[in-house]
């Protein structure tokens, strides 16, 4: 196995890292996932486990903590993309109260799945990285939750947050610090919309899922209204190696707003689908045809980041983009969880869109009347007549309707999430919207997708 | 309540458990044992009864319908028994790709039951259900607790075969991208080529 890391030549090159290809480049959170044996504390620590939680809480200042990840420029890894640092900087000072750091494991946009694997196979890296969030914004306790489908994923968390607490490494006097960090896990129980923040803090706290007006902001009046920080598994497995290694080394990655390495997610028919860390600032192309041995069959358009973010055509202007929060921004996309969904030819639009309507209106909480009445009542029904052979040209335009008049006017996100794929749907695919209603059938007919 | 008079209270010779799950939270945040108070119930009776509802609302000085308004909000709380082997097919997009329309499709002609449904000797029950997080590895069937990943036609045919005998099957936990793990991923050797690299999925 050759060293990549160390060679000479490389040293003097500043140029940032875009690419797996760039022999500077290491896979870094996902190194020990797969490894047999590698949820366990015994290999954590052999591999260099919680070093990094020993400097920040021995040799670093909280403020100290914000500084080097704002340095990083890491911006949180659940798809809005806000700037760690920055985020954690909310928090109120000091006041006696309880302060609490909430890890969002749950995990659910279609789509995504990079942090499933890391609570199964390496779920120290996560508490190392609470330990180090919790620090910086000084919170004795830190919360995780944890999506209920994730059974192994929550019984590997619960035994490593068990052998931490045995080693001295969760506690009171925190690796021989003065600090005091516990953890606790918290399970959910098939809830989508518990992804979003303020509706994940009310399930948290024993209420239906349902979210909450912001402001107040989480750092203001968050869980059990003390101040909270909500973070995504992989900003915080990304902490540990920005301590490790330095915020210069993250910096190096990237483009100019999109910085570090991050975990990608492939699905759909390729050769090779799967999670794979790149350097931001690398493209679609890298990850679907180099890593994942590109598509099995004809391919028409893919998801960028999860099913909410909108589809964009299988073309080399799309493709040849790099997954970062600007490019996707420009395309009028965005570059959510960066699970990236290919759509082959023959799936046809309309029923592929029908399915991720479906998601959505099964995922709506009931809250506020857009999403309930458009997203979870009147889609999927327009969808259903669709698909019966019962569409005109007009429904196609009260569809358009409907979801345009849907954006930005419900409670939350979710109904957001659901009517701009189906735009992107409508301006990239009309043609076979219009086939379906014209011919009472659908383009593609395609059904049977199962393996022998 | 005629239920609580006819079976003997779960929680009474556990108040251990209790205990331990409420110490998990703040002294304000009580009322966060709901959702483990659940789970509890449902593990060891597999669905959750009007007596245990009222169970939890004493625990927590809640009222019976706060507590059922948190389990009907949540799709993985059932209200009324399933099956020994609860069978959950993951329904949404990437799973379809994959075939899991065939294999809903499949079940409910092998099982003679559909989705919600429950056998007649009580050993099967069909739910459909939304992205597992498994989108890579999909077709993904969950039975109670356990992920079944690729679960092609034959391998359905055997999964079936054996929860027939009674015999669980280890999770498929299947493998793909970087977590296949350091060596298998071979990604400390510069990995990627103009396509044809490393090898197909076993």
């Amino acid at each position: 196995m050759s060293d990549v890391t160390g060679s000479s030549q490389d040293l003097a090159d500043t140029r940032p890292i875009t690419s797996r290809r760039d022999p500077r480049y290491e896979v870094v959170m996902y190194r020990h996932v797969g490894v047999e044996g590698a949820h366990t504390l015994d290999y954590y620590r052999s591999h260099g486990g919680y070093e990094a939680a020993r400097k920040a809480l021995t040799e670093m200042s909280p403020s100290q903590v914000i500084d080097e990840v704002k340095a990083s420029k890491l911006r949180g890894r659940g798809g809005a993309g806000f700037p760690t640092g920055v985020k954690w900087s909310f928090m109120p000072p000091v006041d006696g109260r309880q302060r609490l750091l909430v890890v969002n494991a749950d995990e659910s946009e279609p789509g995504s799945f990079k942090d499933r694997y890391i609570m199964e196979d390496d779920p120290h890296q996560l508490i190392e990285g609470m330990i180090i969030g919790c620090h910086a914004i000084q919170a004795t306790k830190g919360m995780v939750y944890i999506r209920g489908e994730y059974v192994k994923g929550y019984e590997r968390l619960l035994g490593a947050v068990r052998e931490a607490r045995q080693a001295g490494i969760l506690g009171k006097d925190v690796l021989g610090s003065d600090i005091e960090v516990d953890i606790t896990v918290h399970r959910g129980a098939g809830a989508y919309i518990c992804g979003e923040e303020t509706a994940l803090m009310n399930s948290l706290e024993g209420l239906r899922g349902n979210p909450r007006l912001k402001p107040p902001f989480p750092a203001q009046a968050g869980v059990y209204g003390l101040p909270t920080t909500i973070n995504n598994v992989t900003t915080m497995t990304s902490v540990v190696h920005i301590i490790t290694r330095g915020a210069d080394w993250f910096a190096s990655m990237g483009t100019e707003d999109s910085k570090g390495t991050k975990l990608y997610q492939i699905s759909g028919p390729v050769e090779r689908p799967g999670v794979y860390e790149l350097p931001m600032g690398a493209t679609f192309r890298e990850l679907i045809y180099d890593l994942a041995g590109g598509p099995r069959e004809p391919a028409k358009g893919f998801f960028p980041g999860g099913s909410s973010t909108p589809p964009l055509p299988w073309k080399d202007e799309y493709l040849d983009l790099t997954m970062t929060y600007d490019a996707m921004a420009k395309a009028g996309s965005m570059l959510g969880t960066g699970g990236v969904i290919v759509i082959p030819k023959e799936k046809d639009i309309v029923s592929a869109m029908y399915n991720v309507v479906r998601f959505y209106a099964h995922e709506s909480c009931g809250k506020c009347t857009p999403c309930r009445e458009g997203i979870a009542t009147w889609l999927p029904k327009m969808y259903q007549k669709l698909l019966a052979g019962l569409g005109t040209r007009e429904d196609l335009t009260l569809m358009e309707d409907m979801v345009r008049n849907t954006r930005g006017t419900a409670f939350c996100p979710l109904a957001d999430a659901c009517a701009m794929p189906v735009q992107a749907s409508f301006k990239w695919f009309r043609d076979e919207y219009e086939y379906i209603v014209d011919n009472g059938r659908p383009m593609y007919t395609k059904s049977d997708w199962w393996q022998a | 309540m005629v239920e609580l008079d006819t079976i003997p209270p779960f929680f009474a010779d556990k108040q251990e458990l209790v205990g331990e799950i409420l110490g998990r939270y703040p002294e304000v945040g009580k009322r966060s044992a709901v959702m483990p108070l659940l789970w509890e119930v449902q593990r060891a009776e597999r669905y959750i009864s009007e007596a245990r509802i009222n169970e939890i609302a004493e625990i927590l000085d809640l009222h019976a319908t706060e507590v059922k308004g948190v389990m009907s909000f949540y799709s993985e709380y059932h209200g009324e028994p399933v099956g020994k082997y609860h069978l959950q097919v993951c329904s949404t997009l990437s799973c379809s790709l994959a075939g899991s329309d065939q294999l809903y499709d499949y079940l409910v002609e092998k099982l003679g039951i559909v989705n919600g449904e429950t056998d007649e000797e009580g050993r099967f029950s069909i739910q459909k259900v939304e992205c597992l997080g498994s989108c890579g590895t999909g077709p993904v069937l969950q039975v109670n607790d356990v992920y079944y990943e690729r679960v092609s036609r034959s391998r359905c045919d055997s999964l079936l075969e054996a929860l027939k005998k009674d015999e669980m099957p280890e999770a498929w936990r299947e493998r793909g991208g970087d977590n296949e793990g350091e060596t298998k991923a071979g990604f400390l050797r510069n990995p990627v080529s103009n396509g044809g690299a490393g090898e197909g999925e076993g």
